[in-house]
């Protein structure tokens, strides 16, 4: 497809690049994001141990220092209680963190989104009854109707994800609105409404794609803040089970060593989850000026 | 009337309106229910305005700016219903179809719009933002849509090999030429042209205004050309309706209109058109601001500017009468 990007004379996508890279701290958050995407999807092929196969687990090495040989590895984080490799452990820690994180920004994006775009397009009543719910949510603080969801749910992966997609809907069908408002008036749609296509292209094909930049800032932000209201949930030990543990739930774990001394177990895992989120703070930042038309030169 | 095909009229509209209302917000209401004598803001953009335009002809609006020329020429392109009225496409009544006959009036009548930035999607390529219509509504196959593309890129004078391009990869004036392109697509035979030329530079205008002269001999198009300026219509336009706030003032064949205006702002309205031959003349523009249409004056809506105004032009509203053959004006004065 040589010739087709010859035709189309700028690359928009090499534009954006270039605009992205012009911040470096930005590109550091990009870089460490990837990295601990890579982490976290490869978990399993490059941890010395995994954590949660008894066999591999030596219970004798229990809360062992940083740096500590164990009988058949070397922990360089150490371990926590029961004897588990402290750096293995954050790196599945980190996919479990990762994918709720991804997954209820992603459901909540489309959904919120979806809905949003309808309450602009169509006006009156489907405008009012979505924005008043919307509304009505983000009127409380966040952490509080997770809180009351998962509690009223019960525990499981799954039933996070669905609290934290019901906590962010409401963000993207704000958001997406605002900017759909503006682009509905815009000509080109009323010249599709006078080629008489069907809403539901108009909406999906037209509307959208011009209304998807600043849910795409709101998203990274949001994945961010997916993260630690699930990491919240994870500490109160309400989020994700024991078998599947979060970097929230990790450093609960480790909480009741912290004023014994063996402050590793539950800091490593608050760093990584540190280190993610301003990563993704980084990102979400600099997405957020490259993509608003009105600070560019 | 010779020929009875060539005086039918493609379109026609019968007393439409579109009033606008902004409602209360929440603080208004409760205001309102506390006896506040706050109401709703009501804009009567369209007021009762009827005109035909007769197969193959080009019949201007003009009115300055805000005075509803838009809202018709989005009316008649069905883009929004009217609030009463009735607009015939070839003698049916469009709020009456349904259905296939619905869809295929409606792209029968096209519109070319006054933005060529805002009225192409600047998301899509050219070969989607004008054969997308054509392909949904099966005027083409996929397999021949190329060929569909090049033959319509091409009578609008524009390059077939720039199908893959964004719109912001070309010039205003082939914007606006994509855009006749979108709508001639779907093989339209009306056109609102609403302001097509307007955000165009003079030497542009002029190429685009040739272009819509020659599709209409092509294409045997018939328009309705809207424009807030009567020296760009003069040359491409049958008949001229002369609109003031809502309402049409005066309708005549374009010739007449010139030589023999009978309203005061048609006349009002022709002084202000810059002349080579009287470039040094005194230049007097309209008296007077637009009133607000907000709250538009009683009786004859000109009256506040007029030079001519009486009191009963200050009460009564002036009907549409003829003054000539095919000739007809809104003004107290015709009648003695
Ligand atoms: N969608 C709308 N909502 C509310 N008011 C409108 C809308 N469209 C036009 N108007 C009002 O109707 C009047 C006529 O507008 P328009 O038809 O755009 O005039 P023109 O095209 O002659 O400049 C103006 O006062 C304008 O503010
Ligand atoms: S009706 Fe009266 S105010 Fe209106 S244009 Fe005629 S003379 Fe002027
Ligand atoms: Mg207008």
């Amino acid at each position: 497809m040589a010739a087709a990007v010859q035709d189309d004379g700028i690359n928009p996508w090499r534009t954006f690049a270039s605009d992205f890279a012009e911040k470096k701290l930005a590109v550091l958050g990009l870089i460490v994001f990837v990295a601990l995407i890579a982490a976290a999807i490869f978990a399993p092929w490059i941890t010395p141990q995994n954590p949660y196969d008894l066999n591999q687990i030596d219970f004798l090495d229990g809360r062992l220092e940083p740096g500590s040989v164990g009988s058949q590895i070397t922990y360089w984080l150490g371990t926590d209680d029961q004897g588990r490799d402290l750096l293995s452990g954050i790196f599945y820690g980190l996919r479990t963190s990762l994918a709720v994180g991804a997954a209820s920004t992603l459901i909540a994006l489309v959904l919120g989104g979806a809905l949003g775009l309808f309450a602009a397009y169509f006006g009156g009543r489907v405008d009012t009854l979505i924005m008043r719910i919307a509304d009505l949510q983000l009127s409380f603080p966040a952490i509080l109707i997770a809180l009351i969801l998962v509690s009223a749910l019960g525990q499981g992966v799954d039933k996070v994800i669905i609290s934290l997609v019901a906590v962010q809907w409401a963000y993207y069908a704000r958001t997406i609105r605002g900017t759909a408002l503006v682009e509905r008036r815009k000509e080109y749609v009323e010249a599709a409404t006078c080629l008489a296509i069907s809403h539901r292209r108009i909406v999906f094909k037209h509307l959208m794609p011009n209304c998807t930049p600043p849910l795409i800032v709101v998203g990274t932000v949001q994945v961010a803040h997916a993260i630690s209201l699930e990491a919240t949930l994870s500490f109160l030990g309400i989020g994700v089970p024991i078998t599947e543990p979060s970097l929230g739930l990790l450093i609960k774990n480790g909480f009741d060593y912290m004023l014994s001394g063996d402050y590793w177990v539950s800091f490593y895992p608050g760093l990584a989850l540190l280190i993610t989120i301003v990563s993704i703070n980084l990102v979400g930042d600099q997405l957020r000026d490259v993509l608003n038309p009105r600070l560019k030169k | 009337m010779s020929n009875q095909e060539q005086n039918s009229p493609v379109l026609e509209i019968r007393s439409l309106s579109k009033k606008f209302v902004k409602p209360l917000d929440f603080a208004g209401k409760i205001a309102q229910k506390l006896g506040s004598n706050i109401r709703e803001e009501v804009v009567h953009a369209v007021d009762g305005v009827s005109l035909h335009v007769n197969k193959g002809e080009v019949v201007s609006l003009v009115g300055e700016s805000g005075c509803g020329k838009s809202t018709l020429g989005r009316m008649v392109a069905g883009i929004m219903p009217p609030t009463s009225g009735e607009i015939l496409y070839k003698g049916q009544n469009i709020a009456s179809l349904t259905g296939e006959d619905a869809r295929e009036v409606a792209l029968k009548v096209q519109m070319i719009f006054q933005d060529p930035f805002a009225s192409l999607n600047p998301r899509l390529r050219v070969r989607d933002i004008i054969g997308e219509a054509p392909l949904v509504h099966k005027l083409t196959t996929a397999a021949e849509q190329d060929d569909y593309l090049d033959d319509v890129m091409l009578r609008c004078g524009l390059d077939p090999s720039y199908k893959r391009r964004y719109p912001h990869q070309f010039s205003g004036g082939q914007r606006q030429r994509l855009g006749i392109a979108r709508a001639l697509a779907v093989q339209p035979d009306f056109i609102v042209c609403d302001e097509a030329v307007a955000a165009l530079d003079v030497s542009i205008q002029a190429q685009i205004l040739n272009l819509f002269i020659k599709l209409r001999e092509d294409l045997d198009l018939t328009y309705l050309f809207i424009s807030h300026d009567l020296g760009v219509v003069e040359h491409i336009s049958d008949r001229i309706v002369i609109m003031y706030l809502g309402r049409v003032v005066e309708s005549a064949p374009t010739e007449e209109l010139f030589a023999k205006p009978n309203h005061p702002y048609t006349q009002a309205l022709l002084r202000e058109i810059p002349r080579l031959d009287a470039r040094h003349a005194d230049f007097t523009p309209i008296e007077g601001e637009i009133p607000s249409p907000l709250d538009p004056p009683q009786g004859c809506h000109f009256h506040p500017r007029c030079p001519f105004a009486t009191d009963r032009c200050r009460q009564e509203v002036p009907q549409l009468k003829s003054v000539a053959p095919g000739h007809m004006s809104a003004c107290h004065l015709n009648e003695g």
